[in-house]
C-alpha cells in the first residue's frame, strides 16, 4: 500500500533525489529477493520432502508443503484415525474412528472417551482426516544407511583428494614453465593447451578405456586419479596468469643468490601464490565431487567403489517410490561442497573471474 | 631423459661460437631445458591421454571393435560412417542436441545478464550476499541437482505444478514425460549452474569505464540504451568466451539427461543427446568401433564450431586494446 502510494506521489508531485534513490533501492532489492526466492525454492522442496513420512508421500490428500502426519488416538490398545465429523449445527468435530464401514462409522471423542460411542451415517472416506506438523528426522539416518553413505563418502574423498593433489602439483609446475621460461614453440604449445578446453572427453574415451581395461585399471580408482597428474588447461591458465603478476625482480634476486629455478619456484613463487593455489585446489576438489561421467564409465559394475554421484543416481533409479529418502540423500550429497563454498567463497569467486575474464 | 641429453650437445657446440653469443646461447638453452622440464607433465599427458587417443579413435572408427570379443576385430573401412548416415538415432540425437542448444543458450544468456545486472546494480542492498547465494547453486553436484528437480517437477507432489495450480493453471504439464516440456525443465535446471556466467559477465560489466556511461548520459541516452550500446559491446569478449563453452557444452551434455531419465533417452528419445547416444553405443551395446566413429564426428563438429566462432569473432567481439580495428 505505502509503496503504491509513494509511486503515485512520485508521478504527481515529484520526489526528491533522496526519495527516488530509496524507491529504486526498495524496488531493485525486492525484485532480486523475489528471483532468489524462486531460484532457491527447489531447495525448500528438497528439505521439506526429506523430512516427510512415507505415508504422506503416497497420500494425495495430505497437505502438500509441510511435513505432516495423520493425528491418531490410542484407545484400548487400538490406534484410531481422527476425522473431521460434521455436527448437526453445521460445524465439525474431531473424532476418532472406532469402526469404519461404507454406510456408517462409529466414533468416540478423544477428549472425552467415557462419553461413549457416536454413530455417524455416511461414508467415512468422505471425511477429512486431521493432520499435525510432524518432521521425520530419522529419514536422514535411514538414507544414510540405505545409500551406504560412509562408503560413498570414503570413495569420493579418495578420488577427490588424490586427484586434487595430482592436478594441483602438476599444474603449478606446468604453469611455472609457461610463465617464467622462454623457449621455442612456447606460444604454440600454450595455444594447444588452451585449445584442449574444447576437446570433448568422448573423442579420446574409447581408446583410453581400452588402454585402462588392458592394464586392469577398470573397476579401480586409478582411471579417475592418474590422468589428473598431467595438468589441465583451466588450472594452468589460472596459475600462469597469477605467476605472471609476481614481479620478476624477486626471481632475479634469488637467482643472483645462486638459487636454481626449482628453488626459486619453491621458495619465491609458491609462497606468494596461496590464493591462486587455494582456488585451484577448490576447483579440482569440487570437480571430483561432482564428476559423474568418468566414474559411471569406469566403476559402474563395482558398487563398492561408487562415489556419491553414481551412488545417488543409482539409488534414485532404484528407489523412485521413496522420494523422501532420495531428497534426504541429495541433501547429504550437496552439504559438504556447499558448506566449503560458503566458507571459501571469496577466494573461490575471485578465481572464477580470474580464469574467465582475462582470456 | 630427452631434456637432459641436450647438455652434452650444448657442450659440443660451445667452442665454435664467439664468446658473447655463446653465453646468450647457453642461457637460451638453459631456459629451454628448464621450461620443457617444467611443462613436461602436461606434454606427456597431452600425448598419452589426448593426442594418441584421438588418433586411435580414428583408427578404431574403421573397425567393428567390440570389447566382449576383442579377438574378432576387423577392419571394415568407412562402414561405421555409412551406418551413421542412415542411423535414425544419430539424426535424432543431433536434433535433440541442437534443439536444446537453441533454447538453452539464449535463455541462459538472458538470465545470466539479468543476474549480473542485478548484482551489479548500485541500488541493490546486500550485494555480496545476493552474489554468493545466486552462485551457491553452482556448487550443487549435478546428480543432486537432477534428483531435486526431478522431484520439483513431479506432477503429484512437485512444487512447480502445485504453484501453477495455485495460479489457476488447469492442466499443468508433465515435465518429465513430455517430449516438449522436458526441454524447458532442462533449461531451468541449467540455470542453477550459471554462477560462472554471472560472475564473468559481472566482472566484464565492472570493467566498463564509468566515463563512457557519463558521456552517454550527457548525450541523453537512457538506461536501456546505455546497456545495449555500451555495456553489451564492451562485454562481448566475456560473451564470446561463455558462448564457446556453452555451444561445445551442448555436444558434451550428458549428466542431467542421464540422471533425469536414468539414461533411457526418453520420453521418446527427447533426451537422447549426442553424448548419451555415444555412451549407449560404446558402453551399453559395446559397439566401440561404431562409438569411435560417433566420437570422431563429435570431434569434427567441435572443431568446426570452434573455428566458426573464432572466425566470427572479428565481426562482433570488441577488444579494447586491439589496434587492428
Amino acid at each position: 500500500m505505502t509503496s503504491a502510494a509513494t509511486t503515485a506521489g512520485a508521478k504527481s508531485s515529484g520526489l526528491s533525489n533522496k526519495q527516488r534513490n530509496l524507491l529504486s533501492k526498495v524496488m531493485t532489492t525486492g525484485v532480486a529477493f523475489l528471483i532468489l526466492l524462486l531460484f532457491l525454492a527447489p531447495l525448500g522442496y528438497m528439505f521439506t520432502t526429506a523430512i516427510k513420512s512415507d505415508t504422506q508421500m503416497s497420500d494425495p490428500d495430505a497437505p502438500p508443503f509441510w511435513p505432516h502426519s495423520k493425528v491418531t488416538f490410542t484407545y484400548e490398545g487400538q490406534e484410531l484415525e481422527i476425522l473431521q465429523v460434521p455436527t448437526p449445527n453445521g460445524g465439525t468435530q474431531e473424532l476418532a474412528a472406532l469402526q469404519k464401514t461404507r454406510t456408517q462409522t462409529t466414533f468416540i471423542d478423544p477428549e472425552n472417551p467415557e462419553a461413549g460411542q457416536f454413530v455417524w451415517e455416511g461414508n467415512w472416506r468422505t471425511l477429512e482426516p486431521v493432520y499435525e506438523r510432524d518432521a521425520q528426522w530419522q529419514n536422514f539416518q535411514q538414507a544414510w544407511n540405505d545409500l551406504n553413505f560412509p562408503l560413498l563418502f570414503r570413495n569420493t574423498l579418495v578420488i577427490a583428494i588424490f586427484g586434487t593433489f595430482g592436478a594441483v602439483a602438476s599444474s603449478v609446475f606446468v604453469a611455472y614453465g609457461f610463465a617464467r621460461f622462454d623457449f621455442k614453440g612456447k606460444n604454440a604449445l600454450f595455444t594447444i593447451l588452451i585449445a584442449t578446453i574444447v576437446l570433448p572427453i568422448q573423442a579420446t574415451l574409447v581408446p583410453t578405456f581400452i588402454l585402462f581395461s588392458t592394464i586392469g585399471w577398470t573397476n579401480t580408482f586409478l582411471p579417475l586419479i592418474v590422468p589428473h597428474y598431467f595438468a589441465n588447461a583451466y588450472n594452468v591458465f589460472l596459475l600462469r596468469q597469477y605467476f605472471l603478476q609476481i614481479p620478476r625482480d624477486l626471481d632475479e634476486a634469488a637467482a643472483i643468490d645462486g638459487a636454481n629455478p626449482l628453488r626459486i619456484f619453491w621458495s619465491v613463487i609458491l609462497p606468494q601464490s596461496v590464493p591462486a593455489l587455494t582456488a585451484v585446489i577448490l576447483f579440482h576438489f569440487f570437480f571430483a565431487w561432482n564428476d559423474f561421467f568418468a566414474p559411471l564409465i569406469y566403476l559402474v559394475s563395482k558398487p563398492e567403489l561408487w562415489p556419491l554421484s553414481v551412488g545417488l543416481q543409482k539409488f534414485n533409479a532404484l528407489y523412485g517410490r521413496q522420494p523422501n529418502l532420495i531428497q534426504a540423500g541429495a541433501l547429504i550429497t550437496l552439504a559438504l561442497p556447499v558448506v566449503i563454498f560458503f566458507l571459501a567463497q571469496r577466494v573461490f569467486m575471485r578465481g572464477i573471474v580470474f580464469s574467465g575474464v582475462e582470456k | 631423459m630427452a631434456v637432459k641429453d641436450q647438455t652434452p650437445a650444448a657442450a659440443a657446440v660451445k667452442p665454435a661460437v664467439a664468446k658473447p653469443g655463446r653465453r646468450a646461447q647457453t642461457k637460451q638453452q638453459e631456459q629451454t631445458r628448464w621450461g620443457l622440464l617444467f611443462i613436461s607433465p602436461w606434454l606427456i599427458g597431452f600425448l598419452v591421454f589426448q593426442l594418441l587417443p584421438i588418433v586411435a579413435t580414428l583408427a578404431f572408427s574403421f573397425t567393428n571393435y567390440n570389447p566382449v570379443q576383442p579377438e574378432n576385430v576387423q577392419f571394415i573401412g568407412a562402414q561405421n560412417y555409412v551406418t551413421m548416415l542412415t542411423d535414425s538415432k544419430v539424426w535424432k540425437s543431433l536434433q535433440v542436441t541442437i534443439t536444446y542448444a537453441l533454447i538453452a543458450i539464449p535463455a541462459s544468456f538472458i538470465f545470466g545478464l539479468l543476474l549480473a545486472s542485478l548484482v551489479n546494480s548500485v541500488f541493490l542492498v546486500g550485494t555480496s550476499g545476493f552474489r554468493t547465494l545466486f552462485y551457491s547453486t553452482s556448487m550443487i553436484p549435478v546428480v543432486a541437482a537432477g534428483v531435486i528437480w526431478a522431484g520439483v517437477a513431479n506432477t503429484q507432489t512437485g512444487w512447480i505444478n502445485l504453484f501453477l495450480s495455485a495460479l489457476g493453471v488447469q492442466n499443468p504439464p508433465d515435465w518429465l514425460n513430455s517430449t516438449f516440456w522436458i526441454y524447458p525443465l532442462l533449461v531451468m535446471i541449467g540455470f542453477w549452474g550459471l554462477g560462472n556466467l554471472m560472475l564473468t559477465l559481472l566482472a566484464g560489466m565492472q570493467g566498463v569505464p564509468t566515463e563512457m556511461y557519463e558521456a552517454a548520459m550527457i548525450d541523453g541516452a537512457g538506461g536501456m540504451r546505455r546497456f545495449r550500446s555500451i555495456t553489451i559491446p564492451l562485454i562481448t569478449p566475456v560473451i564470446f568466451y561463455n558462448l564457446t563453452l556453452m555451444i561445445i557444452g551442448a555436444f558434451k551434455y550428458f549428466d542431467l539427461a542421464y540422471v533425469l531419465k536414468n539414461g533411457t533417452g526418453g520420453p521418446e528419445d527427447a533426451t537422447l543427446f549426442y553424448a548419451l547416444n555415444f555412451y549407449k553405443n560404446s558402453f551399453e551395446y559395446n559397439l566401440m568401433g561404431y562409438g569411435s566413429a560417433l566420437a570422431w564426428v563429435l570431434f569434427l563438429i567441435t572443431l568446426a564450431l570452434t573455428a566458426i566462432l573464432f572466425w566470427s569473432q572479428s565481426r562482433w567481439v570488441y577488444y579494447a586494446g586491439d589496434k587492428r580495428r
